[in-house]
């Protein structure tokens, strides 16, 4: 069942220069325990989809237009109270850099049960416990020392550890993860990778895995939706998807991805840059960069669902022309 | 920490006698105080004797030599002018210059980090603008000129302020004359405590503002929200606290030179603390009062700079002072 859904959603930031439509009628949705992998290059807007889903988007930017329904309310213009209510409650964030996300200034005892307190009156020492047993879940050794420790004496992985330690407090229904992995060390990607799948299955909570990083989500996500300038291009079971890309730009995305057999073999890369959000080409905001492209794609085309998928071109790749 | 004490006493010991040479050099160079302390009209002889009596026919090592052996002894000297121990004197003048540069770091430190905090929250509110356009006029005006337009406006035309002088004052702790304590001194206190509070406080304003816009997009404040933390708490916890960081280490150099040279506030409202000491003594060319005040600056200076980087290590965990192992 539908536990989070996204509809048309709009965010826009009023620059000097412009409006730069940073999310441009994105429609998605999440049901229980779902892991969605929101795949795409910087700028193509998909952390600031994140932070629209809690009203965390920062001036000049906000949330134009669309709907964000969890659980029944609209998120969209509901009030800065009962939205704080549901921040780390019901849905929480992991952010992309564990070095920043942390306050360096205040131990972690006092940013976890600060967490705890701000949702559930509970007494210091009850909340001090949760921390604990939190800490204890994400794997972290001898929580209890750790408590006392400053954010400055954990490594990059330790701290992304204990921000989703802040994150599970809750037990919340979803969890959104703006690239938490893209900041570590490969191995410490692996092992975080684990332990949230590991804590996916035990508390089965719902996520949001925001990554330009094919790689991460392939044995993550149950579901891709690949962004583009804004907009979903292409989304789908992540197998079918991975598989046999539809669009020509998610075809791209996975030719980059180095391959380990292919030795010496050059890697293939999308010609051309992101276009600038204040100045995208009209229609498919891909087709300079296309090597499909034709005069049809001037204009936008719709997003055709077709079963499971659904792609936004107008000369899909067929299975033929994927299956090497 | 010890370690880090013990070494630390050590380079200050290092800056005050660096700093007790030159200060013996530099006044020495200023002129002949026998000058100034004899009668106009006194002959030859007497010139002699005063010379003779206040050590002056000696070559210069050996003056040096004579005051840094009685200063390692704690004697500074007798002031040419009053005939006393001249840091006797100085200890004299201490308590009203103290009383007056804490009110007005309290002042300053205080208005300054709150206004200073709304103007960073609020850039671009009628509050926040207000508040650094007056800013700009509290450090922009001279600090003589707003001493006597203060003077002017709330003793001279609205007559609520006196002027000048300390007021009433009572001795406490044997011997420590204070006018806080008095309603007539925290009267006369007002309008000098204000004078040298403005300036300071528009410049922990503007460094409070400058910091709070700093703080405010990192991404441990966008967390702490993402958290369900309350903005009250936001504010109040972790973005002043990362605030006050550069806050503390600007107010802490800026109250040494506060004590040591509240000079042209203490002039204006005839305040009787030592920075009009020193001004009076160097007209009067008096040397051993110049050079025991100069002595107590470095020694206040050096004090403060060593409770700021304590402080620092409870505001800011990751600064460890060296010579502490973690």
């Amino acid at each position: 069942m539908t536990l989070l859904s996204v509809e048309n959603l709009q965010t826009h930031f009023f620059t000097r220069e412009g409006v730069a439509k940073a999310v441009d009628g994105v429609s998605f949705t999440l049901a229980r325990g779902e892991i969605l992998g929101l795949v795409g290059e910087s700028g193509s807007g998909k952390s600031v989809t994140g932070f629209s889903i809690l009203g965390l988007v920062d001036e000049p930017g906000r949330v134009a237009g669309g709907r964000v329904v969890f659980d029944g309310t609209d998120l969209v213009g509901m009030g800065e109270g009962p939205l704080r209510a549901l921040r780390g409650k019901r849905i929480a964030m992991i952010f992309q850099d564990p070095m920043m996300t942390l306050n360096p200034v205040l131990r972690i005892d006092t940013q976890m049960v600060e967490a705890v307190r701000a949702h559930d009156t509970v007494s210091h020492a009850e909340a001090l416990e949760r921390a604990r047993l939190a800490l204890e879940k994400v794997g972290i050794p001898s929580p209890e020392t750790r408590l006392k420790n400053y954010p400055h004496e954990f490594s990059g992985g330790m701290r992304q550890r204990v921000a989703i330690a802040i994150a599970l407090l809750h037990e919340p229904d979803v969890i959104i993860a703006d690239e938490p992995t893209t900041a570590l060390d490969v191995t410490i990607q692996a092992q975080i990778l684990a332990e949230v799948q590991r804590l996916c299955e035990e508390t089965g909570v719902a996520m949001i895995w925001i990554t330009h990083d094919l790689a991460v989500v392939s044995g993550l996500a149950d579901r891709l939706a690949v962004m583009y300038a804004g907009r979903i291009v292409e989304t789908g079971p992540t197998a079918e998807v991975l598989g046999a890309p539809r669009h020509p730009y998610t075809r791209g995305l996975i030719e980059s991805v180095p391959q380990g057999k292919l030795h010496g073999a050059r890697l293939r890369q999308i010609d051309g840059m992101t276009p600038s959000l204040l100045n995208l080409p009209a229609g498919c905001a891909f087709h300079p960069r296309c090597p499909r492209a034709d005069a049809a794609c001037r204009v936008m085309p719709d997003l055709a669902t077709a079963g499971p998928r659904a792609v936004r071109c107008h000369h899909p790749l067929t299975d033929e022309e994927t299956t090497p | 920490m010890l370690v880090y004490l013990i070494r630390r006493l050590g380079q200050s010991l290092l800056v005050v006698v660096v700093m007790a040479t030159l200060v013996f050099l530099g006044v020495y160079a200023i002129g002949n105080p026998v000058d100034i302390l004899v009668a106009p009209d006194a002959g030859a002889a007497e010139i002699a004797r005063v010379t003779e009596r206040l050590g002056l026919d000696k070559p210069m090592w050996q003056q040096f030599l004579t005051f840094a052996g009685n200063a390692l002894q704690g004697d500074l000297g007798d002031s040419f002018v009053y005939g006393r121990p001249a840091l006797e004197i100085i200890l004299e003048r201490m308590p009203a210059t103290l009383e007056l540069t804490f009110v007005a770091l309290v002042l300053s430190t205080g208005l300054g980090v709150s206004l200073g905090l709304v103007a960073g929250l609020w850039p671009e509110s009628v509050a926040g603008r207000t508040i650094m356009a007056g800013s700009i006029l509290g450090f922009s005006l001279p600090s003589f000129w707003q001493g006597m337009l203060l003077i002017m406006v709330f003793s001279v035309m609205l007559g609520w302020l006196p002027a000048g002088g300390r007021g009433d004052t009572v001795e406490i702790f044997g011997g420590l004359r204070v006018s806080f304590l008095t309603w007539d001194g925290l009267v006369h206190m007002i309008l000098p405590a204000i004078n040298l509070t403005i300036f300071k406080m528009s410049l922990v304003i503007r460094l409070a503002r400058a910091t709070t816009r700093e703080v405010v997009p990192q991404d441990y404040v966008k967390f702490a929200r993402a958290k369900g933390v309350s903005r009250l708490r936001i504010t109040f916890v972790h973005v002043l606290k990362n605030m006050m960081i550069p806050v503390v280490t600007i107010v802490g150099l800026e109250l040494g030179s506060m004590i040591a040279f509240a000079v042209v506030t203490e002039t204006v409202f005839s305040w009787p603390g030592m920075g009009k000491l020193l001004i009076d003594s160097i007209n009067l060319l008096d040397r051993p009062l110049i050079v025991a005040y100069l002595m107590m600056t470095v020694l206040i200076i050096v004090t403060i700079n060593l409770v700021v980087d304590v402080i620092y290590t409870l505001l800011d965990p990751r600064v460890r002072l060296a010579g502490t192992s973690a």
